[in-house]
């Protein structure tokens, strides 16, 4: 019966973080699901159809493109050898680490009237007025597909590599001696295999762009993130912004079971148990160079001409853009970042520890649970926060209001909606990380504790603890990093005296200042790098 | 009083059933060793024992006293129970020392420290306190594992299939070594096998698990030689059946002749089958044409000392070792001669 009440302890916590960390999902289906909101109703009548769409288009647009860079260089990366491909390898995920508003404005910067390449083409044609020539607009929704799917294809090139990896090279060499050309096997094969890989890959592509909010305000494009937000601070309409927030969920919803669906077979492919660290085809002359100049053209527009500005931008203002602000900013944004990554890791150590100890089907639930908030948007995960915490504050300030005493806004107006929301947003991190390092403990090293005469929380303490150091370390330097970067929920729970990193940055971006705020730009591009050192490493070990 | 005792125990989870009324008794100071195929419910008797499963049903006492069953669960960490697993489960992170004392309780630093060299005397392994696992050999480690699982001087210690991973040509060395320190330490110990030959090695007495139950408990010897079902006679040696009748309590018909056996039985059927191992198989000269117990020779193995012959005998294949400077060709007519031993009959 001890065992039993030990048990019970973990079980309790476990599934009461689990049902707290999704209660603001629960909250947005059941309020989008409330009777009618009348700005709802006027948006659904004028223009929610319209931001239906471009949603839509910006998803496919930006999965499409994805596809044509990434296949590709994934193909490339796994199956050929040419000049630079051990660099190119983990160069062409850098752009991962750049926000795509940043990219956006570099671009427009760089492309628009007044720009460089618009003025470098009027002195060499002699043209004079905007007449005289036509040139592309960036800021469109073409240019936000370009913009987004120039930072988002790395997940697809990724996975896809990875998956090409571990597939046998016997496959495409069978097909090749059955008469297909390479090109015909990797239309035929390679991308048959890998469809799942693919689709799951677009999956998570589409939610990130469903997820952006930046650059489509800056770019002017109208979709259901940019009308969550302006629901928000234009009509004050918490129930209208919960039902878009709902439509945006179906959406999501629809990508998951595409991942899902494009799993269903995927046991029936074949897997070798290692991966591939020889080349299929070794390229030479004139494939060689071409392979080269492709992967080289897409670094250099997806990361080296954006940094480069940037680079260029910090030097130039240094003087303005290095100041107290920018201290300031960062000291609020680590407040932030580290308060959320110690209670992340805290929180998903005991949940994984209960999974582990419990050792049932339904133990994964709680952890499952908790994790529900990466899936959502940021501007979703804000209305979502707001829900519950509003709920709470009032029936605070009802329950005090006989004695007197009130409490105002001491969750929705301060720092500590943030945190919430940051919470349930990263925990999946945390508890993906930790879960993984859990895995590769040896559950004989927990039973040969506990017939040492140790209980769950000293073996979690002598035993898990220290072993895990390396993964809880991970876990929160990882969450600590998404939470410098998140931008959307930040911008719409911020309380009037806080100011991240990110919502400075995107200040004056939005002012079209950026090069007065370059310095914090760079911070937020190098703090980004960091995951990819890790993920970069992982790929150079599994090889 | 017997160490540990476990009276009708069963065990199930998500539809599977693994253990049934199992029993099981050990003694004092005795090594027991629970042996059977994979997946028999060996390890899960194990756990039951050290109580890192809740049985369903039965009872397990230690020391006389009840540990676990439908009202009372006592945990693992109050059993005083030794546990040695099949990959060490050293700690990585502690030393040699810090394992040994990680299960030694609130004693002071100087009583640590001596048992600590107590027990890495015992296990010859003095001079290596400061090492971690991962600077040890194979063999090493596991003294450090049984070090650190006597060092706090439990009551009963488990062994899951601990030998597994040690090469074969130190194998039996090392069980002989183990051996020693825990009869040394006056431990009773139950020890996790499907190998017959270190279970003979290393314990004291056999328990033979079949489908979640225990089929027959004894001596290495007694089970060997008089098994009471099939599947402890086939577990424990190669063997073939034949078709045999009760002729005198030491009598039997088969169809290669009368076979005597050794000791008197007692059947309550007539017809039955004995089973017969390869050393009690004589292989001889056909000097009869035609003769109805001749078996043909199918294969023959050079073992150095002599030869090892493949032979069908009533639809089954056999291995026979050849008397030594015996010689038969392949495909040579060869009789069959059953020596007296004995005789293992189980009726139909």
């Amino acid at each position: 019966m001890n065992f039993i009440f030990k048990l019970s302890k973990w079980q309790l916590f476990a599934w009461s973080t689990g049902l707290l960390l999704s209660a603001p999902l629960f909250f947005l289906i059941y309020e989008s699901l409330q009777g009618d909101s009348e700005v709802f109703s006027h948006l659904w009548d004028t223009v929610l159809w319209d931001y239906i769409t471009n949603t839509v288009l910006l998803i496919f647009g930006v999965c499409l493109l994805s596809c044509a860079i990434a296949l590709p260089l994934g193909w490339l990366s796994a199956y050929c050898s040419f000049p630079g491909k051990k660099q190119f390898e983990w160069a062409l995920m850098l752009p991962l680490a750049m926000p795509t508003y940043l990219i956006a404005y570099v671009y427009t910067d760089l492309l628009d009237y007044a720009g460089p390449v618009q003025i470098a083409l009027r002195e060499w044609f002699d043209w004079h007025s905007p007449t005289d020539y036509w040139f592309f607009d960036i800021r469109t929704l073409p240019g936000a597909i370009v913009m987004i799917a120039l930072v988002l294809y790395p997940y697809l090139f990724l996975i896809f590599k990875t998956a090409l990896r571990e597939q046998s090279f016997k496959l495409v060499q069978a097909s090749q001696l059955m008469g297909l050309s390479p090109w015909q096997s990797f239309f035929k094969v390679s991308i048959v295999l890998s469809r799942g890989s693919i689709v799951a890959a677009l999956a998570l592509i589409s939610m990130e762009t469903m997820a952006d909010y930046a650059t489509v305000s800056y770019f002017a494009v109208s979709t259901l993130t940019t009308a969550v937000y302006d629901t928000w601070f234009g009509y004050y309409s918490l129930t209208a912004a919960a039902k878009i927030s709902g439509v945006m969920l179906l959406l999501l919803f629809l990508a998951l079971m595409a991942e899902r669906f494009s799993r269903r077979n995927q046991a029936v492919f074949e897997r070798q148990s290692g991966v591939n660290s020889e080349s299929l085809y070794k390229l030479k002359g004139k494939h060689a160079w071409l392979a080269t100049s492709f992967c080289s053209v897409i670094l250099l527009i997806a990361f080296i001409i954006p940094m480069l500005v940037l680079l260029n931008y910090a030097i130039t203002y240094f003087d303005k853009a290095w100041n107290t602000a920018f201290f300031s900013y960062a000291w609020q944004s680590l407040k932030v970042a580290i308060t959320v990554s110690v209670i992340s890791i805290i929180l998903a150590t005991l949940i994984v520890f209960y999974q582990r100890v419990a050792k049932q089907g339904y133990s994964l639930i709680p952890g499952r649970l908790a994790s529900t908030g990466y899936a959502l948007p940021g501007t979703v995960l804000a209305i979502a926060v707001l829900l519950p915490l509003t709920v709470l504050e009032n029936s605070i300030n009802a329950a005090l209001e006989s004695y007197n005493l009130d409490i105002g806004l001491l969750l929705t107006g301060s720092i500590i909606t943030i945190i919430v929301a940051y919470l349930v947003r990263f925990y999946a991190i945390a508890h993906g990380a930790i879960e993984s390092s859990f895995v590769r403990i040896s559950p004989s090293l927990d039973m040969a504790s506990q017939s040492m005469g140790k209980s769950q929380g000293q073996t979690l303490r002598l035993v898990h603890l220290p072993l895990l150091r390396r993964g809880l370390l991970t876990a929160a330097l990882l969450v600590f990093i998404e939470c410098m970067k998140e931008l959307p929920a930040a911008l719409l729970l911020r309380p009037f005296d806080f100011e991240s990193l990110a919502t400075h940055v995107f200040q004056y971006v939005s002012d079209e200042q950026l090069e007065l705020a370059s310095i914090s730009a760079l911070f937020i591009v190098l703090v980004g790098l960091i995951p990819l050192y890790f993920i970069n490493r992982s790929m150079e070990q599994r090889s | 009083m017997s160490r540990l005792n476990l009276q009708g125990v069963d065990y199930h989870y998500s539809g599977t059933h693994v253990l049934h009324n199992l029993d099981l008794t050990v003694g004092q100071d005795e090594i027991v060793c629970l042996l059977g195929a994979s997946g028999c419910g060996k390890t899960t008797t194990l756990k039951a024992i050290a109580g890192l499963i809740e049985i369903n049903e039965g009872s397990v006492f230690i020391d006389g006293k009840c540990v676990s069953d439908k009202h009372t669960f006592v945990s693992p960490e109050h059993r005083n129970i030794g546990m040695m697993f099949q990959d060490y489960a050293l700690f990585p992170h502690l030393s040699v020392a810090d394992n040994i004392a990680f299960g030694l309780g609130k004693i002071s630093k100087v009583q640590k420290q001596q048992r600590v060299e107590e027990m890495l005397e015992l296990v010859h392994l003095t001079g290596c306190a400061k090492r971690y696992p991962h600077q040890l050999s194979g063999g090493q480690q596991q003294r450090v594992a049984i070090a650190r699982a006597l060092a706090y001087k439990p009551s009963l210690l488990l062994l899951d299939e601990p030998f597994s991973n040690i090469d074969t040509q130190v194998r039996f060395e090392l069980i002989a070594d183990i051996r020693r320190i825990i009869k040394a330490q006056q431990v009773s110990a139950v020890f996790v096998s499907h190998s017959k030959e270190e279970a003979f090695a290393f314990s004291d007495t056999l328990a033979i698990m079949h489908q979640g139950k225990i089929a027959q408990q004894g001596t290495p010897e007694q089970l060997f030689a008089v098994p009471k079902t099939k599947e402890v006679a086939e577990f424990l040696g190669q063997g073939i059946y034949l078709g045999a009748e009760v002729l005198t309590a030491t009598e039997y018909t088969t169809p290669f002749g009368v076979v005597q056996s050794q000791h008197e039985h007692t059947h309550s059927a007539i017809k039955g089958v004995v089973y017969i191992r390869p050393h009690h198989i004589e292989l001889a000269q056909n000097t009869q044409a035609d003769n109805p117990q001749s078996v043909s020779i199918l294969s023959r193995r050079f073992i150095g000392s002599a030869y090892v012959y493949t032979v069908v005998i009533a639809e089954q294949e056999i291995e026979v070792a050849a008397q030594y400077g015996q010689s038969f060709e392949i495909n040579e007519q060869v009789i069959i001669k059953i020596k007296p031993h004995t005789v293992n009959f189980f009726e139909s």
